[in-house]
């Protein structure tokens, strides 16, 4: 069973996870993600899988509570089971040594960023990293990000922390000093992965984004993760989820991912709040 | 059998079966057809005349004993002709329901050629129904463990019958299933007013209880490489990962939001049961006017799933006439008792979006039918200014399935054709690395349960020898 031997909150609403997954903690690799499944009545998700200890059997899960699904699963706690985890799904990320890589998190997409992060450190990338947040109080794993770059920056919407401003200004101005960037990996929300990628459009700068479109079964045979790449259909669960940022339709995949507001909408005001340690129950009808 | 006893079992007509009203089931998700009664199961069994040589046999893909267990329900021993048929078929209460007994053993029915062929399906359904009701099933006898450890790669129809026929045998087997679920496409994909879930549960569960174990949640390819498998002690592997790639059209707006393919659209509705949404988390958008776009079977139970959903209309658009439609003539006869508009001769253009991206129509051309093509089917050609909007909300693709690369990708000297399928030997099954057998549509593309069954029964028995000489 997949069972969650540690839980950590991050931040308000944002948890981290360590479950047991032992196949998964010796396969996987960076830029890969599982499906998770919290109940019998619930959804298939994905989720980055931010780092394994292969010796211990666990994976490492990082979560924000945005919808239902996510909101129940950070009311498990330790010692209790996940029904259902597949993976590692996706296509690992083509790590190699760059030269100079910019990483760029926005946001809990710092969670998916760290993994490839460590991976290009540890293929000799010089690693500068950018971490972008509303504010200080919601900034996560800037530790361990610490440890995997040789150079951080950190932005903020409200200048509580680091610069005021977005990782796209920051990024623009690594551009215009003397560095040499070969490469920029950024993740976090769909427009500031867009405006990241027009930051670096006119350089021709190798820019991958790690895509999060809805998904059910995450092994290509729904077609539900479709994206327009270069005017064709790509499945991010197979052909990604990481993809050359200057080639995809952001706005299509934006319009994609607003498919069932109305019925997320629902669903979470379906939920009951109250005291305890699994302070969320699904509604009883 | 005396000639005066098959003139009067001549002159019993076939019993058709109790369906739910179309008026009334188009409100719900049970099982359209009723099921016999034993008394009614009784007398259609009467109408088989015992052929000496029963060419309805030879129209069954795993040669299940037909006039014996149609002769056992004929006697009353309802359990003996559940027996009978479990002696070839893993699954006849789905085989009951889904196969296109028109075309296979009640084409052959010697009866069937001055009158209606005997209701074999229907019998045989019944007799598995009967057997499930009543809880009494048997075990079968399994041979002494060989030894030998199968993995067979995906738990749908052609893996549930090969595993169902190597644990028979000794070996040991598990089932690798990529889903949270066991079933495959009787899981995702054909509905519940077609094939109750529960009816699919009950099957695997006689599985588990023969021996074979079932890993879910599996991803060959990834969680394991069939390299792997073959490494990790099992000395042989079976593949049958389906048609896991959805086609789409490759036309203008493919990707606005209401267009789904079949699978998506069927998967979130049958796996996940958005139509108990919010009561089941996974929500599908409900349409208010819909349009299927292909003419087989997928489409007819995306067209009749579609019509559960409470939507004012339900179109099924087909490029090619009602003659050509390659879905089976009972879920045409069905889909057009619930209410759907056939759209004959048409075909997509473009689908056009409002500001949100979300699908407002369909732009359509007429088409007429020219020369045959390489199918034998004379081929569709699109009338000139013949185009015309189609307003709606909700679109399903169902024009066909490519194979999944997940396993060929990741397996050495694995040989596919150029559309992807897993090239096999016809008799055996047998693919081009040693060891590894497959069938069902990875290999054949879509196709239908019964032949992915029959795939696997031939598979079934090459492994078995294969596991025993060491040839294949």
């Amino acid at each position: 069973m997949f069972t969650i031997v540690e839980k950590k909150v991050l931040s308000p609403g944002v948890f981290q996870f360590k479950v047991l997954a032992k196949k998964i903690a010796e396969k996987r690799r960076p830029g890969q993600f599982i499906i998770l499944r919290v109940y019998d009545e619930g959804e298939r998700i994905p989720l980055t899988i931010v780092d394994s200890a292969p010796e211990k059997g666990t994976i490492t899960l990082i979560f924000q509570q945005v919808g239902k699904t996510t909101t129940l699963l950070g009311g498990l706690n330790e010692g209790d089971d996940i029904l259902d985890i597949v993976g590692p799904l996706g296509k690992p990320t083509h790590i190699k040594n760059f030269g100079n890589a910019v990483v760029i998190g926005g946001g809990i997409g710092i969670a998916p960023v760290y993994p490839i992060a460590k991976g290009l450190k540890k293929a000799g990338n010089r690693v500068i990293s950018i971490l972008g947040a509303r504010n200080k109080d919601i900034l996560i794993l800037e530790d361990e990000m610490r440890l995997v770059s040789d150079d951080i920056q950190i932005t903020t919407d409200d200048g509580s922390y680091g610069k005021k401003g977005f990782v796209t200004q920051a990024l623009q101005e690594l551009i215009d000093s003397e560095l040499k960037v070969n490469m920029v990996l950024g993740v976090g929300p769909i427009p500031m992965m867009k405006a990241l990628c027009e930051v670096t459009r006119p350089y021709n700068i190798n820019t991958l984004v790690s895509l999060n479109p809805i998904m059910v079964d995450g092994t290509g045979m729904c077609g539900a993760c479709r994206i327009s790449f270069d005017g064709k259909i790509r499945f991010v669960c197979v052909d990604g989820p990481e993809f050359d940022g200057h080639r995809v339709d952001f706005d299509e995949l934006i319009r994609r991912n607003r498919s069932y507001f109305r019925e997320e909408k629902a669903a979470m005001e379906s939920l009951t709040y109250h005291e305890g340690p699994r302070c969320y129950e699904r509604f009883e009808s | 059998m005396e000639p005066n006893e098959i003139k009067e079992r001549l002159k019993i007509q076939r019993h058709p079966m109790l369906e739910q009203e179309p008026k009334e089931r188009v409100k719900n998700f049970f099982e359209v057809p009723l099921g016999y009664t034993p008394e009614v199961a009784k007398e259609e069994a009467l109408r088989c005349i015992q052929c000496k040589k029963p060419l309805c046999v030879s129209g069954c893909p795993v040669e299940i004993d037909i006039p014996a267990f149609v002769e056992l329900i004929a006697e009353g021993d309802f359990i003996g002709a559940a027996r009978k048929l479990k002696e070839k078929n893993a699954l006849p209460a789905v085989c009951g329901r889904v196969c296109p007994q028109e075309d296979q053993c009640e084409k052959m029915c010697v009866v069937g050629k001055r009158g209606k062929p005997v209701a074999i399906g229907n019998l045989e359904r019944f007799a598995a129904d009967y057997e499930r009701e009543r809880g009494e099933i048997e075990l079968p006898q399994i041979l002494p463990d060989t030894g030998k450890k199968v993995a067979v790669v995906g738990a749908g129809p052609s893996g549930l019958t090969v595993a169902g026929d190597l644990v028979k045998k000794g070996h040991k087997v598990t089932i690798f299933e990529a889903l949270h679920a066991p079933g495959g496409v009787l899981m995702y994909g054909i509905p519940e007013f077609r094939l109750p879930k529960a009816i699919v549960a009950a099957e695997v569960e006689f599985l588990r209880r023969l021996g074979v174990e079932i890993v879910c949640n599996a991803v060959i390819g990834k969680t394991d490489t069939v390299d792997e498998l073959l490494k990790d002690g099992y000395d042989a592997v079976f593949l049958g990962t389906g048609a896991g790639l959805p086609y789409f059209m490759n036309i203008p707006g493919e990707n606005l939001v209401g267009v789904y393919s079949a699978n998506e659209y069927l998967t979130r509705i049958n796996l996940m049961k958005a139509y108990r949404f919010p009561e089941f988390d996974t929500p599908v958008i409900k349409g208010r006017r819909i349009a299927v776009f292909g003419g087989g079977n997928t489409a007819m139970d995306s067209a009749r799933t579609s019509i559960r959903l409470n939507p004012e209309k339900v179109f099924i658009i087909y490029r090619r006439s009602r003659e050509e439609l390659p879905a089976r003539a009972e879920e045409v006869h069905h889909g057009e008792q619930e209410g759907l508009n056939f759209k004959f001769l048409t075909n997509p253009v473009r689908f056009i979006g409002n500001k949100e991206g979300r699908l407002e129509a369909v732009e359509c051309i007429k088409m007429k039918l020219g020369e045959p093509d390489d199918s034998g089917r004379r081929r569709p050609i699109p009338i000139p200014d013949s185009e015309f909007k189609l307003h709606i909300d909700i679109a399903v693709v169902a024009i066909g399935n490519g194979p999944n690369p997940l396993i060929p990708a990741t397996t050495e000297g694995l040989d596919v054709n150029k559309w992807g399928n897993i090239i096999v030997d016809n008799d055996t099954g047998g693919t081009s690395k040693r060891g590894v057998f497959s069938g069902g549509d990875i290999v054949r593309g879509g196709s239908t349960v019964i032949l992915a069954m029959g795939d696997g029964r031939r598979a079934a028995n090459a492994i078995h020898s294969y596991l025993l000489n060491g040839k294949k």
